[in-house]
């Protein structure tokens, strides 16, 4: 890997059936991701889609090609995504190198829902060798 | 929550047994490949592995279970319906694969109030059988005020 290089960049849709799926198979049944009565009277614009699908989702790419290098993957959730009901949500993930140092190679992950960043600083950190 | 919670150390979890289907199921819900190490046994055993590799989010499942100690522990007066997911990491001494049988143990490191809120620090380490640290899970609550 070398400084600038863009491992990868995808476009996801998530919809409201990969809430519940992923609800499933994480076991995190909180109802502001799948009930848009019980989001709004929490103050939520509707049902939001898991911070940890995003999450998830944000590294799979390099994790199918690269996983057993991983060794370090951490997140900030700085934007709710909201997933509406028909159109879903398209999100936009991406990964850069932006150092290499002791034989690790530092990637800042991206996650873009609406032009907004949805995923701040957050970076992996894979063995690069 | 009460702020003289931190530095508490929870119990360790039940033994929880890693099954393959349940990786390819969180798998499948994360967005990874068909040819992925967590969804195929002929990936993973290509990369080195007896069995899947759990995906690296799946160590939230783990953390999860410390967690709900703290939901039902009275001192810690944890309004969870309040709770907004600030920051996740985790860092891995070794993979998660199918058959593995882990075990978490969650500490409060610290409780800051910030500006009406209240943002509560977690770290929950996941042991396997042989009491092996196989990674750490670093967690930020955020309890709206």
């Amino acid at each position: 890997m070398e400084i600038g290089q863009i491992v990868f960049e995808k476009k996801l849709l998530l919809t409201r059936d990969s809430l519940v799926r992923y609800a499933g198979a994480s076991g995190d049944f909180n109802p502001i991701h799948y009930r848009d009565d019980i989001a709004k009277q929490v103050g939520l614009p509707g049902v939001l889609a898991h911070g940890m699908l995003t999450m998830g989702a944000a590294i799979s790419p390099l994790f199918d090609e690269a996983g057993i290098k991983l060794v370090e993957y951490s997140v900030r959730f700085s934007k709710p995504v909201p997933v509406d009901a028909d159109a879903g949500a398209e999100l936009t993930v991406s990964a850069e190198v932006v150092g290499i140092e002791d034989g690790l190679a530092k990637l800042a992950i991206k996650a873009v829902f609406d032009e907004q960043t949805v995923l701040a600083k957050s970076f992996a950190w894979v063995k690069n060798d | 929550m009460n702020p003289e919670i931190v530095g508490k150390t929870y119990p360790s979890t039940p033994a929880y047994l890693v099954g393959r289907e349940k990786i390819r199921e969180f798998a499948k819900a994360t967005f990874h490949s068909d040819n992925s190490p967590s969804i195929s046994i002929d990936a993973a055993k290509q990369a080195g592995f007896d069995d899947l590799i759990a995906p690296p989010t799946f160590a939230i499942v783990l953390q999860q279970q410390s967690l709900e100690l703290v939901i039902d522990d009275p001192e810690a007066d944890l309004d969870f319906s309040r709770v907004v997911h600030g920051d996740q990491g985790f860092s891995f001494q070794r993979q998660i694969v199918a058959g593995d049988l882990l075990t978490s143990q969650l500490s409060v490191e610290s409780v800051k109030q910030l500006a009406g809120n209240q943002m509560i620090a977690f770290l929950t380490k996941i042991f396997d059988e042989d009491k092996q640290l196989v990674a750490e899970a670093r967690s930020t609550l955020v309890v709206r005020g």
